[in-house]
């Protein structure tokens, strides 16, 4: 592609983690690092009713509690809460242990309101309104193309199944969360953030200061998936703590205030009837699923963008289909965008689908998908990966594998039609006569890499070495870059960065006539800049970027008929990803793409009691996540696409492994356990060994 | 655990914290189990009340001495994150689920969210930060660098931690040792299998080489269509 180097150094190859030394070492300060001059804990007060009239909030005890020094309510007057875990107070004070005393001590008057917490209850007509005067469920008109009906009339074999996915919480390890200090010079804010243009802008707007007033900063963040996106209220609360208290407040979620307010991925509820000809091309695909994002979109913390209505039929192109969906809300957290918002999901229902419609076609699993997929890419990915994965060897008929443990394999594809790049990038550096550089941009680290790969992208085009990059992100004082979601921040730098560096050879050139400033000229060239540093700006540039990563991937499991337990032996994924930057933080992300796919997979629920109304598992020892124990071999083959420029990865990776998985599940027994996770009791209800577990 | 063995109860301090906290008549039940156990009641109320308020605490931390005014009800990972600069230990729980707070107390690795400060005095604790005081990266830092056996990075100390305690014990490990030793760690990025070779390179059973992976990388045109 345009611009990009054809030979290369760094770009392409593998570069370790510029930042990895300060990580490993404690030195790195995240935002709940933050030790600002005689900074104050704060800490929120939420509703313990799942919906409630909230009529009243008396603060004067938590004040009287030594150490508080503020105490403030989310919004005056009576207001109605509607989800378990809404904010409705917050406190600052000298300790933590003093702020646990004072959140006891406010005392809530409300009246409880009927709810509902349940997908399938809150489609009920008679069901409690979480939104007063407006039913639950959305009632939007089918989409239809071609005649479905008559369709499958015509088709050799028909599926129906039911295939459900559920609300799966981010839990990043660092919660979401801010130091803030508003002082009358304006608001510092340390916000832990997927987005710091965008967390400022939130302050801004919800304190009424100007933008110029409020400076966000996010030097390291300890992960996201997309919980860490405006709106962020408790960073608004913090912010009028310290106002209140003229102290810099740290102000972040405990771990079960994460589960309960700060996003998740909506569930499905997916009943879908497919239909193939006798030739094994599909002809006819229904759809009717509904899920819920909770309260939706109108909350305090409610996000967008989250992902309830399915693309179906999905990569497929079926000549007749029919898709009804709908959105429920029930009282419990908005979500909001969760590393490739509605793609999961789809994979599992639409690739469960196409597995067991292949069991009744009697046709191989990926025989049909290389029918079927009118992807180019992934037709040639599958083709790799039936070799590498040494598919044919171990592909054996549905529930035929012999004895107790039984083997299974299964494959699925994705495609993340997102991504692409944020074309207002900008960017600079600034070159010192000593040939020191620092490159900035206004963006952040999630942890996936960015860092590193700025200093990759710099090394490469100014002849340098990466460590000899000094790199700045996440400063709202830095020329604005992306927030980190679509998968869309490495496409949005890499260009901004070689703009830059372009930029900041022929300016060199023109300031000290050095021809070629690059590897061994830098030194001498920089020393003739004189007194004064080089800056350069540069910004995002058409050409060198592009979307829409597929990808496919092989799962192969072991599940054991006695106890139900799953066992993932082995992950083959083939990605393609445009030019790879940087292979070695590349790996990583794909890695972590996949072990959070089997945890969606496996292991991850957020469980509701219909009865109060809270969240069962807001923590970690009954909020399941893939441990160390359960990782498999994961085998990556990358596809390079320089000629498509840089794409990012973030989300791809993740989005077919639980359908992989799903799949080699019912190969393994030749039954479909057609509910996530896949938990030993579902796996003993679908071989009939026990009766069916009543939710889900 | 040995002490266990010796009276069914665990740890000498411990356990008259444990007394302090129980009211008379569970108390009593437990008493009529042992006589060592009514010895240690009587000698626990015979001792002046700490707290709540403020009292100095001493740690001994990476070597250097912390003198600190704390509640007693502050835990060691408050103690380290918030009295102190030590914010190199995470806090992803606060309730013994995550790891993230891991710290080695005499070599042991412990969640120093489940420890009161005041109990860990006269003990030598190291944090993520003690491993490499002089500047220079520890073994099992180096193999988490070499190795991209990180991300986002909050996770880690107490991966590190966790690897660098069961180093100490044993020396060669096998991967089932890693796997046991960080199963108290989670991490939601996904660094479990770079952390195990990270872990087996630090022991010396893989290379000291970075950037080592078998991932393949083949251009689009060498596919066949």
């Amino acid at each position: 592609m345009a611009g990009w180097p054809a030979e290369t150094k760094y770009i392409g190859h593998s570069t370790l983690r510029i930042d990895a030394p300060e990580k490993v070492s404690g030195r790195a300060r995240y935002s709940s690092d933050i030790q600002a001059e005689g900074w104050l804990y704060g800490m929120i007060l939420r509703s313990k009713w799942p919906a409630a009239k909230i009529t009243g909030i008396n603060l004067d005890k938590a004040l009287a509690v030594p150490g508080i020094k503020a105490a403030i309510t989310v919004q005056d007057g009576e207001r109605t809460v509607r989800f378990y875990g809404e904010e409705l107070a917050a406190v600052a004070g000298m300790t933590k242990q003093a702020c646990l005393d004072a959140l006891r001590a406010i005392v809530v008057q409300a009246k409880a309101l009927d709810f509902v917490v349940n997908e399938t209850e809150g489609l009920k007509s008679d069901s409690a309104q979480v939104w007063e005067g407006s039913p639950n469920a959305s009632n939007p008109k089918p989409r239809e193309k071609g005649d479905v009906d008559t369709a499958f009339n015509e088709c050799a074999a028909v599926s129906e199944g039911f295939y459900h996915t559920p609300v799966q919480i981010h839990n990043p390890m660092e919660t979401a969360g801010s130091t803030i200090s508003w002082t009358d010079d304006g608001i510092t804010a340390w916000v832990s953030t997927q987005g710091i243009f965008g967390s400022r802008d939130a302050l801004a707007s919800s304190l009424k200061v100007d933008q110029d007033k409020v400076r966000v900063l996010c030097d390291f963040m300890g992960g996201g998936f997309g919980a860490k996106f405006p709106p962020i209220l408790e960073s608004v609360l913090a912010a009028r703590l310290s106002k209140e208290t003229n102290a810099p407040v740290r102000l972040m979620l405990t771990r079960f205030d994460q589960a309960l307010a700060v996003g998740n991925r909506p569930s499905s509820f997916q009943k879908i009837k497919i239909g193939a000809t006798a030739d094994g091309m599909l002809h006819a695909f229904d759809l009717d699923n509904y899920g819920t994002g909770g309260i939706g979109s109108g909350g305090s913390s409610a996000g967008g963008g989250s992902g309830v209505m399915l693309a179906m039929p999905y990569i497929y192109e079926v000549p007749n289909s029919r898709v009804k969906q709908a959105v429920v809300n029930i009282n419990a957290g908005a979500a909001r965008a969760f590393r490739a918002p509605g793609h999961p999901p789809t994979s599992f229902g639409m690739e469960s689908a196409m597995d067991d419609l292949a069991a009744k076609l009697g046709i191989d699993p990926v025989e049909f998908r290389l029918k079927n997929d009118p992807g180019e890419i992934r037709q040639r990915e599958y083709k790799a990966g039936i070799e590498r994965f040494g598919w044919k060897d171990k592909y054996k008929k549905p529930g035929s594998s012999p004895g107790v443990v039984k083997t299974g394999i299964g494959c699925a594809g994705a495609a993340w039609p997102a991504g692409g790049a944020n074309r207002r990038t900008q960017g600079e550096a600034q070159i010192n006569p000593d040939g020191t550089i620092e490159v900035r941009l206004g963006v952040q680290d999630l942890g996936t890499g960015t860092k590193t790969v700025i200093a990759v992208v710099a090394a490469e085009i100014l002849g340098l070495k990466p460590e000899q990059i000094s790199v700045k992100v996440g400063d709202t004082r830095f020329p604005p870059g992306p927030g980190s979601g679509g998968s869309t921040t490495c496409a949005s730098i890499s260009p901004t960065v070689y703009d830059v560096c372009s930029k900041a050879l022929e300016q060199i050139q023109t300031q000290t006539g050095v021809a070629d400033a690059r590897g061994a000229n830098w030194f001498d060239a920089c020393k003739k800049l004189g007194v004064n540093p080089l800056v350069v700006h540069g910004q995002w540039q058409a050409g060198m970027s592009s979307d829409h990563a597929c990808g496919v991937q092989f799962a192969e499991v072991d599940v054991d008929t006695e106890t139900g337990l799953v066992t993932v032996k082995k992950i083959c994924c083939v990605q393609d990803c445009g030019l790879i930057v940087n292979k070695n933080t590349l790996e990583s992300q794909i890695n972590g793409g996949i072990i959070m796919g089997m945890g969606y997979a496996l292991y991850e629920e957020r469980v509701m009691d219909d009865l109060s109304g809270v969240v069962l598992n807001p923590n970690f020892e009954t909020y399941k996540v893939s441990g160390i124990a359960d990782v498999p071999d994961i085998d990556i083959l990358l596809i390079n696409m320089p000629e498509r420029g840089v794409i990012g990865i973030g989300e791809p990776a993740t989005v077919p492994t639980a359908a992989a998985i799903g799949n080699a599940v019912f190969n393994a027994i030749g039954v479909r356990v057609g509910s996530l996770p896949i938990t030993p009791a579902k796996v003993l209800a679908a071989l009939g060994k026990v009766p069916a577990p009543t939710k889900s | 655990m040995k002490e266990q063995d010796k009276d069914g109860l665990i740890g000498s301090f411990s356990r008259r914290t444990f007394l302090k906290s129980l009211g008379t008549t569970a108390v009593t039940v437990a008493a009529a189990r042992t006589q060592a156990v009514a010895a240690e009641l009587e000698k626990a109320n015979a001792e002046k009340v700490i707290g709540p308020g403020a009292v100095p605490v001493t740690l001994r931390v990476n070597g250097d001495t912390l003198k600190l005014m704390l509640e007693p009800r502050v835990t060691l990972l408050d103690a380290l994150r918030n009295y102190s600069s030590l914010t190199g230990s995470k806090e992803g729980c606060d309730r013994a689920t995550c790891g993230a707070c891991t710290v080695m107390v005499d070599d042991v690795p412990i969640y120093s969210c489940q420890k009161l400060a005041i109990e860990m005095q006269g003990k030598n604790i190291t944090t993520v930060e003690g491993l490499a005081k002089s500047g220079t990266l520890s073994n099992v830092q180096q193999a988490f660098v070499d190795r991209d056996a990180l991300m986002c990075g909050y996770c880690t100390p107490g991966f590190v931690m966790s690897v660098t305690a069961l180093l100490r014990k044993n020396p060669h490990p096998t991967m089932d040792d890693v796997k046991h030793a960080c199963a108290g760690n989670i991490c939601r990025c996904g660094t479990q299998p770079r952390v195990m070779e990270a872990a087996m390179q630090a022991a010396g059973v893989l290379p000291k080489t970075a950037g080592l992976s078998k991932t393949e990388i083949i251009d689009y045109g060498r596919l066949a269509s």
